[in-house]
């Protein structure tokens, strides 16, 4: 019987999981989690703290999704692959024999090395469900926020306490919000709904010194606080599959199969580097459909069977104090930008060669998964046809043959 | 299994599948009651474009993005019908982000809403088929 081993218990994990008894629903499965929890959806942590969901139904998957997946989980902490005896090591000491391997170690907080950083009594990263109740822990309704980074962790972090703390502040190097998903235009609008909401930003400087409660800025400003929330950025955990031979850039390197250059060694999820579609390059992709979608290809290739993934592309829909935002694919700066302008929004789509290259839309999101799939798919979009895109999302872009394949037939 | 299929040619654009679809996800047994004066969250709507109209609503796909993309796991195949719980939705709309059908919308509670074929209901069939009186709209097998 196949000994199939993944390490890391996240959404990759889960999907490895699932794709593996896609294909073989015999073979033994064994995941090793560093984190001692029930495969739990990260992105949630920022509701946990909101009141928006709680620790059990925040759990990705039901209480049995191991017992009925037969999955063997061992809590603890994989130290080396050894692809010569096809066994990964643990701490501790114990040895995990494997036919095929799956990375999906996801990511860790990146932190900069701040002066005085270690005076800071009260600091966290805005990972991990432990790193939620901790910080949890520390606030109170008087408590001041430093948040360091506006980018998606940073402001669902501040979205998520703003009810019960005194006061937020938001830096950031960058000169706006959300500066990987948002152009200025779209950021502005989301930083003035941030800013109505009671969070103040910094932006375009950093933390240059930290000394106990007090931050010096570049600026010259100092900001006072209680608690420092540390959420510059992240680094795709690679440090396995680099000892272990695999190529490794951002993130480790992975074919369409979602497997690595070294034999029977495949990974998924935030710690990889796949393949983008809409740049035609290998990126780091993290986010979750990403996740989930790379290990379930990755287990059903480790069993046997045949998938791989081509089409992936940067999306995000992420909102704040119910404005809500989708955004896909590209910007290309030669391409046309249409911008349109409502009450309660903006949208901006960026068209390039005839295509959909990618968008932008804040408030009104409805039937945003259409224009995704312009991007996904890459569709040439008819002269006929490219009023009605601009105007809003329906399958009225589409020729009456097309959308009686979507509306008539199994899809 | 059996889905609901759109006859574009024969869809009037009335919108009764819409006033239908959301009296029968309710749970109320008077249709005033349920629908009059209030704003209505139906699971399936009349798109309408150059005098043509259709329903859309959840293809109940083979491979579903929206399954694969829920950031809360709350959306899950059941028997074949993509299945969204209502509990476990945060509402961030992550599904509404992917479907390429544009079949998914945020109900009235903010947490997002789909087509489940009314086999949870009292109607037990989708309602806005029992009720579009020109078979613009047939749940069968294709």
């Amino acid at each position: 019987m196949a000994e199939y081993v993944i390490v890391g218990n996240g959404t990759a994990a889960a999907g490895c999981i699932e794709g593996i008894r896609s294909t073989d629903p015999k073979g033994n499965i064994t995941v090793i989690s560093a984190e001692e929890h029930h495969v739990y959806s990260r992105p949630l942590i920022s509701y946990l703290l909101e009141g928006k969901t709680d620790l059990e139904r925040m759990k990705y998957r039901p209480d049995d999704f191991y017992e009925r997946n037969n999955v063997k989980l061992i809590f603890g902490k994989a130290e080396k692959i050894d692809t010569k005896n096809q066994k990964v090591a643990l701490a501790g000491g114990k040895k995990i024999v494997y036919d095929k391997v799956c990375l999906c170690t996801g990511s860790s907080p990146f932190v900069p090395p701040f002066e005085g950083l270690d005076t800071v009594k009260k600091k966290f990263p805005f990972m991990t469900l432990d790193d939620a109740l901790a910080l949890e822990k520390a606030l109170t309704p008087k408590s001041r926020v430093l948040i360091v980074g506006a980018g998606l962790i940073g402001l669902k972090c501040a979205e998520g306490i703003a009810e019960r703390v005194g006061s937020i502040t938001v830096c950031d190097l960058a000169d706006r919000v959300l500066s990987s998903i948002l152009d200025a235009e779209c950021a502005a609008y989301m930083q003035r709904e941030l800013e109505a909401h009671g969070v103040s930003f910094l932006l375009g400087d950093t933390a240059v010194r930290f000394d106990k409660n007090k931050a010096y800025m570049k600026s010259g400003a100092e900001v006072g606080f209680d608690v420092l929330v540390l959420a510059v950025g992240v680094r795709a955990e690679t440090g396995l599959a680099k000892d272990a031979g695999c190529t490794v850039n951002r993130g480790i390197v992975i074919d369409t199969k979602m497997q690595t250059d070294v034999k029977d060694i495949y990974a998924a999820g935030d710690c990889a580097e796949g393949y983008d579609s809409s740049i035609g390059a290998n990126r780091v992709l993290a986010i979750l459909p990403n996740a989930y979608i790379q290990g379930h290809c990755a287990g059903v290739n480790m069993a046997g069977g045949s998938a791989d993934q081509k089409d992936a592309i940067p999306m995000n829909s992420i909102g704040f104090f119910g404005l809500h935002c989708a955004t896909a694919g590209s910007y290309p700066a030669d391409g046309e930008v249409c911008e349109e302008r409502t009450e309660g929004g903006i949208k901006r789509l960026y068209f390039k060669g005839g295509r959909l290259a990618g968008y932008m839309l804040i408030g009104d999101v409805a039937r945003a998964g259409i224009y995704t799939s312009l991007v996904r798919e890459q569709t040439v979009i008819d002269e006929e046809y490219i009023d009605k895109v601009k105007k809003f999302p329906s399958l009225a872009i589409f020729s009456s043959d097309i959308r009686r394949k979507k509306l008539g037939g199994v899809v | 299994m059996k889905r609901v299929y759109v006859n574009e040619e024969w869809c009037l654009g009335c919108h009764l599948c819409e006033y239908n679809c959301a009296f029968a996800n309710s749970g109320l047994n008077d249709m005033v009651k349920a629908l009059k004066g209030k704003p209505i969250f139906p699971r399936v709507h009349i798109e309408e474009d150059d005098g043509i109209t259709y329903a859309v609503s959840c293809r109940h796909c083979k491979d579903p993005l929206c399954v694969k993309s829920c950031i809360a796991g709350a959306i899950s195949v059941v028997d074949g019908t993509v299945k969204i719980d209502r509990n476990k939705c945060v509402g961030c709309l992550t599904c509404v982000l992917v479907c390429p059908y544009g079949a998914v919308a945020p109900g009235p509670s903010g947490a997002a809403q789909k087509c489940e074929l009314c086999l949870e209901n009292s109607c037990g069939a989708p309602a806005c088929v029992t009720g579009c009186p020109n078979n613009a709209i047939v749940y069968e097998e294709r």
